[in-house]
């Protein structure tokens, strides 16, 4: 370290003066000196070792070769290399596996929340519960459209659903419109009316909601009994539904509700499978396959693990 | 912007007027320190082989295991028959207050007790010096002398001892650094094989270069210049605190004996030097307290000698406070002076708090969080229906299976949780929870609701948990 020890009075100055403070001619300490000096070094080493200096098209490569893509995929690779062991057993198991086993459940969990996000939740909701009003249905409730059994919820994310109802406007006059918007909110208050029951049964509603109202989980169709609207327990809303249907071609005013299928291929292979035959005989090749087996089976466990599976 | 007229009338010569008396120990010229016996270089003695804990701790075994090993991987803190998971975090902070207060306490007493007698740069310096000097003279002039001299065989293998075993010690510092973190037997093995884990060998290179830069060349200069503790000191001080001092009142006017004899138009200090000749830091205690003294008190086993030798009474320099020096009266006791009392509460709060954890270490770690997103959801029979998340940490050192229950909230039903949940020590089990409440029971938006763990298999343990059912309005 060099030290300035002369008096300064016997040192040169740079002629400014401040209020009686004077300039000193002094050279910077050695250190300091050899520090500025090193690190003027580390900038030609930095910019010989990285990305550095901006060229017309690109810029210098650097004798590392690093760059900002290579180390997000170092640290993608990181992540999978941890996940590796888990998604490899994923693979390997039925999506009832893995709900029976504790750390693969809490695995799938924790590791589907973005996938879920990327796939699921612009209609369903972050959490399961969509938007109030917005006519999509809730997957955190115990009330199931097709059933709610983990092989049931990977049929349905694996092949879609569409339900389909008629429309009515042609088969009810304005009176019998009010009557059944009237039953149908009295059922899922448990205030049914006999004259309720008699028209319900009377205009063939029975058909596919069932002779209770509690609704036919193979054609998709909702119980009415129930607390839980599948669109909306508004009056108005009921009546559209009655009048307009769902998914009804014929009928413009119709509500659309389709969910894409996730794994066609997949659900052309259970179904093969249900009937003991080889899918390989069923599948045409248009199946499409947005997403994979193991993933669409990490969905049902999510879904299944909102609260509402049975 | 300055105006002529009130341009101050002092020129730079006075103010640089004190400039030749400014002595800045910047490390230009090297610190020879004279080693004398005494009191205080036996005090200094008993205070380094605090230091043997750190070096021979690791090797302590408790019931099999290594006594105190904080297991980094693992996140565990071995403490004898006491295991202390990162949940307990809180008792190290008051573990740092606790030295943080006893530092800032004992200075206001003492002064710089822990710079003097205990820290590893003054400590590792006093045994690095003492090799130097056993090797290569004890004064600047003996140093001086061993350094102007041709080099011959004598003088090189000198050398070579020198280093080689501030080396040693180095080296060993830095292991028993590392011992504390895994096991030292097998950290060992695992250098004498080369097969160590690389942060092992970060840990021993850093602290190999470390300790023999700062405790074999830099010294005194770390502490002038490095360390913020000295910078603290005039805030932690006061006309209380005893320091080793010069009693300038008794000692000047300063003279040289003459004809052996004592002047008694004169003072007591005879400037005969030792005092600065056997300081670490090279200072002159004379000059009143400063920055560089870490009142480790040789000056005082100096003076005393000499004192002896003159015929004079002991304690020119001494242990005394800037009011018994001035005013001629004792420093206040200890109790009556509200810092320390200050100090004292805060000590006695951390250290109660620290005791209170170690004797009341929880088993086990409880925590529910109920879903945010929805708070709650409506089921088919109008039913409201809450979701929890159940987080349970096994601290101790055997598996516990464990039966979940809700209480507090009339007409609630807990499901999903009907079988036991078995934990493996050290394992956090997580696992999702349903309370459904009947519409009829719904009265308001939040009911307190209790979740309870209890330990079926394993110690008698049954921890608590209040938490919050959410309903519509």
């Amino acid at each position: 370290m060099a030290d300035n020890k002369n008096n300064p009075n016997e040192v040169s100055d740079t002629g400014h003066e401040w209020d009686g403070i004077r300039e000193l001619e002094n050279p910077p300490p050695r250190w300091w000196t050899i520090s500025l000096y090193l690190s003027g070094l580390l900038v030609l080493v930095y910019f010989i070792l990285y990305p550095s200096i901006p060229l017309v098209t690109g810029s210098t490569k650097g004798l590392l070769g690093w760059t900002q893509i290579k180390e997000y995929h170092r640290g993608l690779e990181e992540i999978e290399a941890i996940r590796a062991p888990f998604e490899q057993r994923l693979a390997e198991m039925t999506a009832q596996e893995i709900l029976d086993d504790d750390e693969m459940r809490n695995y799938v969990v924790a590791s589907t929340r973005v996938l879920y996000g990327d796939n699921c939740a612009a209609c369903h909701g972050v959490g399961g519960q969509p938007v109030p009003g917005s006519g999509y249905p809730i997957l955190n409730n115990d009330d199931w459209l097709y059933g709610g059994t983990i092989d049931k919820i990977v049929e349905t994310l694996a092949g879609g659903r569409a339900g389909m109802m008629p429309g009515h406007a042609n088969l009810l006059t304005e009176e019998e419109t009010d009557k059944l918007v009237k039953f149908v909110i009295d059922a899922s208050n448990g205030e049914a009316t006999e004259a309720g029951w008699k028209l319900y049964n009377e205009k063939g509603c029975f058909a596919c909601h069932g002779a209770d109202a509690k609704g036919n989980q193979m054609l998709g169709a909702p119980n009415l009994t129930d607390r839980i609207w599948r669109f909306s327990g508004e009056p108005a809303e009921v009546r559209r539904t009655i009048l307009h249907g769902v998914n009804d071609a014929s009928d413009p005013r119709t509500r659309i509700a389709i969910m894409p299928g996730f794994n066609e291929r997949l659900a052309v292979k259970l179904e093969a499978e249900e009937f003991g035959d080889d899918p390989e005989d069923y599948y045409d090749g248009t199946e499409t396959e947005r997403l994979s087996e193991t993933e669409i089976k990490k969905l049902a466990v999510f879904v299944h693990q909102f609260g509402g599976g049975q | 912007m300055t105006d002529p007229e009130h341009r101050s009338n002092i020129s730079t010569i006075d103010i640089y007027e004190e400039v030749s008396d400014w002595d800045v120990n910047a490390g230009g010229d090297k610190v020879v320190a004279k080693r004398m016996t005494g009191r205080f270089r036996k005090l200094k003695w008993f205070g380094m082989s605090v230091w043997l804990v750190y070096f021979l701790g690791p090797y302590l075994r408790w019931d099999g295991q290594q006594a105190v090993l904080f297991d980094i991987p693992n996140r565990q803190f071995h403490f004898f028959s006491v295991t202390v998971y990162p949940q307990d975090i809180w008792m190290l902070s008051l573990t740092l207050l606790f030295f943080a207060i006893l530092l800032a306490a004992v200075t206001s007493i003492a002064g710089r007790v822990f710079c003097g007698y205990f820290c590893f740069q003054t400590v590792w310096t006093d045994v690095y010096t003492w090799i130097e000097t056993r090797l290569e003279g004890d004064s600047p002039q003996k140093a001086m002398k061993f350094k102007s001299a041709p080099m011959s065989l004598g003088k090189l293998s000198r050398i070579t001892l020198k280093h080689a075993l501030w080396l040693i010690i180095a080296m060993l510092t830095g292991l028993s650094f590392a011992a504390w973190f895994t096991d030292a037997f097998q950290l060992w093995k695992d250098y004498f094989t080369l097969q160590a884990a690389m942060p092992a060998w970060i840990v021993l290179g850093m602290f190999t270069a470390g300790t023999y830069v700062f405790a074999g060349f830099m010294r005194e200069q770390v502490c002038f210049w490095l360390c913020p503790y000295a910078r603290l000191q005039s805030v932690m001080y006061d006309q209380d605190t005893l320091l080793p001092a010069y009693d300038a009142e008794r000692g000047e006017p300063r003279g040289k004996l003459k004809k052996g004899q004592l002047d008694s138009a004169k003072g007591s200090c005879i400037d005969c030097r030792m005092c600065v000749a056997v300081c670490p830091t090279g200072i002159d205690i004379r000059k009143g307290q400063q920055e560089g003294c870490i009142t480790c008190g040789l000056c005082i086993d100096a003076c005393d000698t000499i004192m002896e030798k003159t015929n004079q009474p002991k304690g020119l320099v001494r242990y005394a406070s800037y009011k018994e020096l001035h005013h001629k009266h004792e420093a206040a006791p200890i109790f009556k002076r509200p810092r320390v009392m200050i100090y004292g509460l805060i000590l006695m709060i951390s250290c109660g708090g620290v005791v209170y954890g170690f004797t009341n270490l929880t088993p086990t770690e409880f925590n529910v969080m109920p879903e945010r997103q929805p708070l709650y959801v409506q089921l088919s029979d109008g039913s409201i229906q809450n979701k929890y998340t159940l987080r349970l940490l096994n601290k101790t050192q055997h598996p516990i299976e464990v039966q979940y229950q809700i209480s507090g909230l009339e007409g609630a039903t807990l499901h999903g949780l009907d079988d036991l949940v078995y934990i493996e020590p050290g394992r956090m089990n997580q696992v999702i929870a349903l309370v459904r409440l009947e519409e009829e029971a719904i009265n308001q938006a939040i009911s307190p609701l209790i979740f309870t763990a209890e330990v079926i298999e394993g110690p008698d343990i049954q921890i608590r948990y209040e938490s919050m059912f959410m309903a519509p309005n």
